[in-house]
């Protein structure tokens, strides 16, 4: 069962001196909610900024990790 | 029904409905918070829309995620376009930046999921044809 502080680092991980804090929703350790601040974000479209978070997890979404939601912003970028 | 075909109904579907939602469940009996949530925020717009239900077959799932890359349900399209799940729906929603794009009137109300407003829903039924 993945824990927020892995998914965390799968998500650091690929986007490298991004701020990223992934908290478990239902503490069942399937639904999880990442707010992610990168400036690989810049210039992109909300759909291509989610779907950078996504493609971090592949196929666990859906599988392992059952629900994820994203938010994402640069860091530039007013809440 | 084979996955071409059910990939082929799902381009035909987005590319007829301006506005189509796939969701699990249909609008009035959502089966999943996020798809409830997005389809509470089109209903608040008062916009038509087309709503498909994934759940029948899970191969809907599959070629539609093949189609628009995104991995998870509900997926809102408009005109064609993703328009993304239900975390960009909802911001958008909050934003204006939706009843921009649908060009609908803002609701004046805040936005409650419940109790959801009369669905606009429109099937399109595919579920009947599968099986």
């Amino acid at each position: 069962m993945p824990s927020p502080t892995e998914l965390e680092e799968r998500i650091a991980t690929a986007l490298p001196g991004a701020q990223v804090s992934v908290e478990d929703l239902t503490g069942g350790g399937d639904h999880f909610r990442a707010e992610v601040v990168s400036d690989r974000f810049e210039g992109l479209s909300r759909i291509q900024q989610h779907k950078l978070v996504y493609d971090v997890f592949g196929t666990d979404i859906g599988g392992a990790i059952h629900a994820l939601s994203i938010k994402t912003s640069t860091p530039g970028a007013t809440p | 029904m084979t996955n071409d075909e059910i990939r082929s109904f799902i381009e035909n579907a987005i590319k007829e409905n301006k506005v189509i939602l796939f969701m699990k469940g249909i609008p009035n009996q959502p089966a999943c918070g996020f798809s409830a949530r997005t389809a509470g925020a089109l209903n608040a717009l008062g916009v038509q829309y087309a709503a498909l239900d994934i759940l029948p077959d899970p191969r809907i799932r599959e070629e539609l995620s093949g189609l628009s890359g995104w991995p998870t349900i509900p997926q809102l399209f408009v005109d064609g376009e993703l328009v993304g799940g239900s975390d960009i729906v909802m911001e958008m929603f909050e934003s204006g930046e939706l009843a921009e794009l649908l060009g609908a009137e803002a609701p004046e109300e805040p936005f409650e999921p419940e109790p959801q407003p009369e669905p606009v829903q429109r099937g399109i039924g595919l579920e009947n044809r599968l099986g």
